[in-house]
């Protein structure tokens, strides 16, 4: 047998996805239930009193901060549980014998966390038009930034899941390090909001490039570039991807 | 069928687990591994699957190097770890379903019903791998390693910590399983089970190969035992009457020790006990033992030396 394990694939990424099937209710509730909370607190009580951000209403103006914030979470979470629990439990013995290349692993593993936030990102989305009125500018480029921001941070959590050798360091990098960077990543108001020195600050932060490219898809303004966002969210793919490639041909906690 | 040469590893802990390893395992035979605990049987099966990285050295299975042409050579072979490792929400057709797509055979549901219906699991193909007992998880373990069709199956200590019927069964199935022409490997610290399964037996220990031989003449040597009779006066020497017989004289003349195989047709018992009452060499006490894995190590690694 020569090329590539397509079949093998399919069925790690099948198989996984079929976990989340399982728990279909609570996958779907959690977004749907938190979504609605926070236009509950933001749109409706906060948010009218609130200016309009660029001629958008407030409520509106943080639907797709809020898409990223739960794509994000979704992502990292579902890929680093995805991997982090074969390892706990031993069942990646078959996933190491078997034979699929290092690459076709991560694809089936990510693809399948990244298909799941996806989902999620949807739900959420169609949960906010029946709280504020959404528009959509450019709905192919809505679709992209939904995606590629999935792939990224499941990469990213794919790591993590590899990384951590105990539960809590699974849940340290996410609430240490990713969500402070949602919360001042723009989700909630535009940096344009802020002094000169945290606005400048800001663009250090990376998911501010992720929150403003995909308003800009639907509003047709951002913090940033849209080139900038896109840009940065490629550099992210590959840097996670390079690091995962060193991972897999080293072994490193993945084989003794 | 499996070739190992010269396969180190080293843990990072600097653990020497495996010493320069070179094994050769022959198409369709029976290979026990036989080595006591921490000798490195584990480690290896776990370098042959891919499971393990190795230091140095190279493993080719069916001709198909196992790190440069991995698929190949991972696609043919099927692995039991010793601990049962299970997701446990899965339900065991799917579970072994699942491992015959990973391995990229295509979705084959006449076979998966015939595989679990010789392994008696066809009644729980619906149950979820947590809801079976220790036996049947053990089971379906072995249904996953064996749904991709491999040719050679590796299980690693298959009986350890099974009951009676189980392992019958499990030594029932390696001998179906090599009439079809399926290489089985599997390690063990039972003399017995090396004995009962293998056609040959590859002994390990501190990560060293210290012999493979046939099983026929290994059991010849492991066989030996011992009888000590614990004499009610010392004897100065052996009388000349026992010339010839294996004895020795120990603890100053106290103690006679005879060493015999046990598995002879004529062990020389009576015979020696008559000879002795004729000779009027009175006993206090006797006992047997059966040569330990330890004392076979001890004596094998003494040989080597």
């Amino acid at each position: 047998m020569s090329g590539i394990n397509l079949g093998g694939v399919w069925a790690l990424y099948r198989y996984e996805l079929s976990r989340t099937v399982r728990t279909i209710w609570q996958s779907v509730a959690t977004p749907v239930i938190t979504t609605a909370l926070y236009f509950v607190v933001f749109g409706s009580a906060i948010g009218s009193r609130m200016r309009e951000v660029g001629g958008v209403s407030y409520g509106a103006f943080i639907v797709p901060g809020l898409i990223m914030l739960s794509l994000l979470t979704q992502s990292i979470s579902n890929a680093a549980i995805g991997i982090y629990f074969p390892k706990f439990t031993g069942t990646i013995f078959e996933i190491l014998s078997a034979p699929l290349s290092a690459i076709e692993a991560v694809v089936a593993y990510v693809g399948a966390a990244a298909t799941k936030s996806i989902a999620i990102g949807l739900v959420i989305l169609a949960t906010a038009t029946l709280f504020v009125p959404v528009r959509i500018e450019h709905p192919a480029w809505m679709v992209a930034f939904l995606i590629l921001t999935s792939v990224a941070f499941s990469l990213f959590g794919f790591i993590i899941g590899i990384w951590a050798k105990n539960f809590e360091q699974l849940a340290v990098i996410p609430a240490l390090i990713v969500t402070p960077l949602t919360f001042l990543g723009g989700a909630f108001y535009s940096i344009d909001m802020l002094p000169p020195f945290w606005r400048t600050a800001s663009l250090f932060n990376p998911v501010v490039y992720l929150v403003s490219g995909f308003r800009w898809s639907f509003y047709g303004q951002g913090d940033v570039s849209v080139e900038a966002s896109l840009g940065f969210t490629a550099l992210f793919i590959s840097a996670c991807l390079a690091v995962l490639v060193r991972i897999f041909r080293t072994g490193w906690r993945l084989k003794p | 069928m499996i070739s190992v040469a010269a396969v180190t590893k080293r843990y990072a802990t600097g653990f020497l687990a495996l010493d320069s390893v070179d094994l050769a395992i022959e198409k369709g035979e029976i290979f026990a591994l036989l080595g006591p605990n921490g000798a490195g049987k584990t480690t290896l099966i776990g370098v042959i699957c891919g499971t393990v990285s190795m230091t140095a050295g190279k493993v080719l299975l069916d001709g198909h190097d196992v790190v440069s042409d991995f698929r190949s050579a991972r696609s043919i072979v099927g692995l039991v770890p010793q601990e049962i490792a299970l997701d446990i929400f899965a339900t065991v057709r799917a579970t072994v379903s699942f491992s015959r797509r990973l391995f990229g055979r295509p979705p084959d549901a006449g076979f998966v019903e015939q595989l679990l219906r010789d392994l008696s699991l066809w009644e729980k193909r619906n149950s979820r791998t947590l809801e079976l007992s220790g036996g049947m998880k053990r089971r379906v373990m072995i249904a996953k390693a064996l749904a991709h069709e491999p040719d050679v199956l590796f299980l690693d200590e298959p009986t350890a910590g099974v009951d009676v019927n189980l392992r019958r069964e499990m030594w029932a199935l390696v001998r179906r399983l090599r009439n079809k022409g399926v290489t089985v490997v599997l390690t063990t610290h039972y003399i017995e089970e090396a004995e009962e399964m293998a056609d040959r037996v590859g002994v390990i220990d501190k990560g060293r190969i210290i012999l493979v031989e046939d099983k026929t003449k290994l059991m010849r040597k492991l066989g030996k035992r011992r009888l000590r009779l614990v004499l009610h006066d010392p004897l100065p020497a052996l009388p000349a009457a026992l010339a010839g017989w294996p004895l020795e004289l120990e603890d100053g003349g106290r103690r006679l020790s005879y060493r015999f195989d046990a598995s002879a047709e004529d062990t020389g018992v009576p015979m020696l006990l008559r000879r002795l009452g004729e000779l009027g060499v009175d006993f206090k006490d006797l006992e047997t033992t059966a040569s330990s894995l330890e004392d076979i190590f001890v004596d094998l690694v003494g040989r080597a030396a």
